[in-house]
């Protein structure tokens, strides 16, 4: 199953005084709206009942199950969606582009992978984007994010931040973490970037004076050996900025996981990188070492990148063995159980994202299922021959 | 769409490569074994060696790959590889931040054994001559407590410690009480041969959590001909004791030290193997000391200690075995050797550093209130040489001897560091200064290296290790578990 987590409404009405771009939350026709952002959810004529009874004057309709179309006079703003979004529940969040209607699920509250997009923008071009990079002025996206906030509930366990570089404006960027650690003080918050900000030492020190209670920088490192990493994200010097970046966040305290996507280019030497990084960072809080999600620049390069994850399968081991023989916490993401050796089993973490997570018919005679990762269901999925149910 | 450049566009020209420091010794018919600033180990053929001296390597040639990954280079723009290695060292160089965590108190030296390996002891029944009296163990207390380490430790030594128990209690009960005011941590151990264990005594380390450490030589015979004492029961005493403090104590209570003699060399099987029967941890099959084992010649040294290391060396393999029929064993000295090399942990161990544990390792309260800078300065001593006496209790504090001249002349002439034929040395990473023993020996703090057998036996051993880590995945599997990795 992949879900949309972007699209365009069939109508937006009732905004003719609004910014261009709103947040909304998905409220129940039941509870009194209590921001200006909350839409009563209608996916029925007894919930649009509701909505007028429980005094909502905004709408959020998906699907067209409702008899007669709304009256505009009953709200004062209503949106439509197609019912392909039925997946939309109470609680979640969009963000919408009302001149085109085009709008994105920020948030959805029954989802363990939130994850929010700061920006398009990238100093590295990896070869594997699964979100290929863009030079735009999308700074208006942090602000969608400020605003969307104070709408989550304050019982998430966690949130992610992701991009492009989420540091491309890193002082707007700061602003939102430590929103985060005012709003959502009990949340866990990851950061998902490539740490060469954090060569800049005043970076690092507006990082930690954030003092965020918990919060890590997730960093890819590719390899030990500079070109090598620098080859994969394209950007020459990228590796010297990225350790230094980890060194200085660690030497102030902050938490770092250490994150290597298994391709062609870093899956054969998973088990020296390990090596390099049990001696040389054994210092940073998680190691997690990803299987890759075919989709964006994995696809236009998918001739020099794809190996069959049973193909390292060795290696993998090894490489988790290494780091976990000197105590450190590893983690391996994305790849399903019957392709990896039975050792590192403890490791592998269900780590797919729910909107984009499936299993194929195989698995359906697995015993693992339950426990396993299963497969990206995003861009191109290919398969490895190594997919077989365990019984 | 997507612009991607090939690899090739990534890699520095050598003009824009330099070479971070390394050590390197030939190992054979054109091959080197290569350390770099911390102390990794790689090896390399005479041509790649030359190669990575010259600069002459690029990406994708496999060298440029293992020279870069082992921080050998770097490129010229870059910080990274050189802020890793600092970081690298300053981790392993931490121990530094303890100063002098270790305080020997010799509170009599008097005892009943009479072994000829020892030079200090005494026999004898005059407790005011060899007894260390109560206002020199206080005034050694407040010395100990002036170091700045958050926890010392407390070494009861003698002579045989027991023959003064009284004054062992009082100064347990008078650390105690300084260490809740001072709130420094103390931990209490004391040297002993267990000769003169009771089960009152017992009870008091129990109650007070100190540990004891014991001599073990070997088999009934070897050990009773080591240790001789009336009634030449030392090894039926020894043993029942290191019982009866298990049983009172707790296994990870009591430790034994075996001292190797010439008779020892061909038992390496049944010493090990009486460690075993106790049920011990582990054995750390100690050198022969130069202080005991009269200094001989030379070239006669350099006969045993490779004699030591074959020694040595059957009883790891021994102690390997062991462990893959199933029972966990170690070997001390190698677990110690293997941290230092398999891991950045700063390993302080007094013997085994650089700069060397003297006075800001350890210091050592003689019972008549002389000072030391190791316990084997205190056994020069005794021999008439006090190139070790840092002072006296009754004139010094923490700070006149720590910061005396006579130590700052020692550990500054000895620095491995920059000591000739150490300094380049491959193994420099992992060894250390040992000023009292090329002292003994040479009469000389820093050494000569090429006659030094501390030196044969450190390279031997490291050599050793590197090769079974190298050469047998089972072996090294069990090594690695010495290192904590």
């Amino acid at each position: 199953m992949t879900l949309p987590l972007f699209g365009i409404a069939d109508s937006c009405e009732g905004f003719a005084r609004e910014p261009s771009r709103i947040v909304v939350r998905l409220k129940s026709p039941d509870t009194e709206p209590c921001d200006d952002s909350d839409f009563s959810l209608v996916k029925s004529t007894v919930d649009l009942i509701r909505s007028i009874e429980g005094k909502h004057h905004s709408i959020f309709v998906v699907g067209d199950s409702l008899d007669t179309p709304v009256s505009p006079s009953l709200f004062n703003r209503v949106i439509s969606l197609p019912a392909k979004f039925d997946y939309l529940d109470t609680g979640d969040i969009l963000g919408i582009h009302i001149p085109t209607k085009k709008f994105r699920t920020l948030f959805r509250r029954s989802s363990r992978h939130n994850s929010f997009l700061v920006t398009e923008r990238c100093n590295n071009y990896c070869l594997m984007c699964s979100q290929p990079p863009k030079d735009i002025d999308d700074n208006w996206i942090l602000s969608e994010i400020k605003r969307s906030l104070p709408l989550i509930p304050k019982s998430t366990p966690t949130l992610t931040f992701t991009g492009g570089e989420p540091l491309s404006d890193w002082t707007d960027f700061i602003g939102v973490i430590a929103d985060c650690r005012d709003l959502l003080p009990n949340t866990a918050i990851q950061v998902l970037t490539n740490g060469r900000a954090f060569a800049n030492s005043t970076i690092v020190d507006a990082w930690k004076a954030i003092g965020h209670r918990s919060l890590i920088a997730a960093i890819p490192v590719y390899a030990a050996v500079d070109y090598l990493h620098d080859y994969v994200v394209q950007a020459k010097g990228a590796f010297d900025e990225t350790i230094l970046g980890i060194l200085k966040l660690k030497d102030r305290g902050q938490r770092v996981e250490v994150r290597v996507v298994l391709h062609a280019h870093t899956a054969p030497i998973i088990a020296e990188t390990s090596r390099w990084i049990a001696r040389n960072l054994p210092f940073v809080d998680h190691v997690a070492l990803m299987g890759m999600e075919n989709t964006g620049f994995a696809l236009a390069n998918e001739k020099s990148l794809w190996i069959d994850p049973i193909d390292y399968r060795e290696s993998l081991c090894e490489g988790v063995q290494t780091l976990a023989a000197i105590g450190m916490n590893v983690s391996v993401y994305n790849l399903p159980l019957c392709v990896l050796e039975r050792s590192i089993w403890p490791y592998a973490v269900q780590s797919i994202s729910d909107w984009k997570n499936g299993y194929v018919e195989e698995c359906t005679k697995c015993i693992e299922r339950s426990r396993c990762s299963g497969l990206f269901t995003s861009g191109r999925p290919r398969q490895s021959r190594g997919i077989s149910a365990i019984r | 769409m997507a612009r991607f450049a090939n690899v090739e566009a990534f890699g520095s020209p050598s003009g824009e490569l330099t070479l971070l420091p390394f050590n390197f010794e030939r190992t054979g018919n054109a091959q080197f074994l290569v350390s770099n600033m911390v102390g990794d180990f790689i090896r390399l053929t005479e041509d790649e060696i030359n190669n990575v001296i010259d600069l002459k390597l690029k990406p994708g040639d496999g060298l440029y790959e293992r020279a870069y990954a082992a921080h050998l280079i770097t490129g010229t723009q870059q910080k990274a590889q050189q802020q890793l290695l600092a970081l690298r060292l300053r981790s392993r160089m931490s121990f530094l931040r303890e100063m002098t965590p270790l305080h020997m108190f010799v509170v009599t030296l008097r005892c009943e054994h009479s072994c000829p390996y020892c030079q200090v002891s005494r026999q004898s029944t005059d407790r005011s001559r060899f007894d260390m009296s109560e206002t020199t163990a206080q005034r050694a207390l407040d010395i100990a407590f002036e170091s700045k380490s958050s926890r010392i430790k407390i070494e009861f030594q003698g002579g045989e410690p027991l023959l003064n128990f009284g004054l062992i209690q009082k100064i347990v009960q008078a650390a105690n009480t300084k260490s809740t005011t001072r709130g420094k941590q103390v931990d209490f151990v004391i040297a002993t041969n267990l000769a003169l264990l009771n089960t009152s005594i017992l009870e008091y380390c129990k109650a007070n959590g100190v540990l004891l450490s014991t001599s073990l030589d070997g088999p009934l015979d070897l050990h009773n001909k080591n240790r001789p004492r009336p009634g030449g029961n030392s090894y039926e005493l020894a043993t029942s004791g290191i019982r009866r403090a298990q049983e009172a104590l707790g296994k990870d209570r009591v430790g034994a030290l075996m001292t190797t003699t010439e008779a020892s060399l061909d038992r390496v099987d049944e010493i090990i193997d009486e460690y075993l029967k106790l049920g011990l941890e582990g054995i750390f099959l100690r050198p022969l000391s130069p202080f005991g084992f009269a200094i001989k010649t030379k070239q006669y040294q350099r006969y045993d200690t490779k004699r030591w290391l074959r020694f040595f060396e059957q009883g790891l393999r021994r102690i390997l075995d062991i462990n893959h029929k199933g029972t966990p064993f170690r070997e001390f000295y190698s677990a110690l050797v293997l941290t230092r090399m398999l891991t950045d942990k700063p390993i302080g161990y007094v013997d085994l550093r650089s700069p060397a544990g003297i006075g800001i390792g350890a210091l050592v309260y003689n019972y008549d209130g002389s000072v030391y800078a190791s316990d084997e300065g205190r056994m020069l001593a005794e021999t008439g040489d006090n190139a070790f006496r840092l002072g006296h209790v009754d004139t010094h504090d923490y700070r006149s001897l720590v910061l005396s001249d006579t130590l700052i002349e020692a550990i500054s002439a000895s620095l491995t560091q920059c000591a000739p034929e150490c300094s380049d040395c491959v193994f420099e990473s992992h060894c250390g200064a040992n000023p009292v023993h090329h002292h003994a020996t040479q009469g000389d703090m820093l050494g000569i290296k090429p006659l030094s057998d501390f030196c044969e036996r450190q390279k031997g051993t490291m050599r050793l290790l590197l090769e079974i880590l190298e050469s047998s995945p089972k072996d090294a599997a069990i090594l690695r578990q010495w290192a904590g990795i």
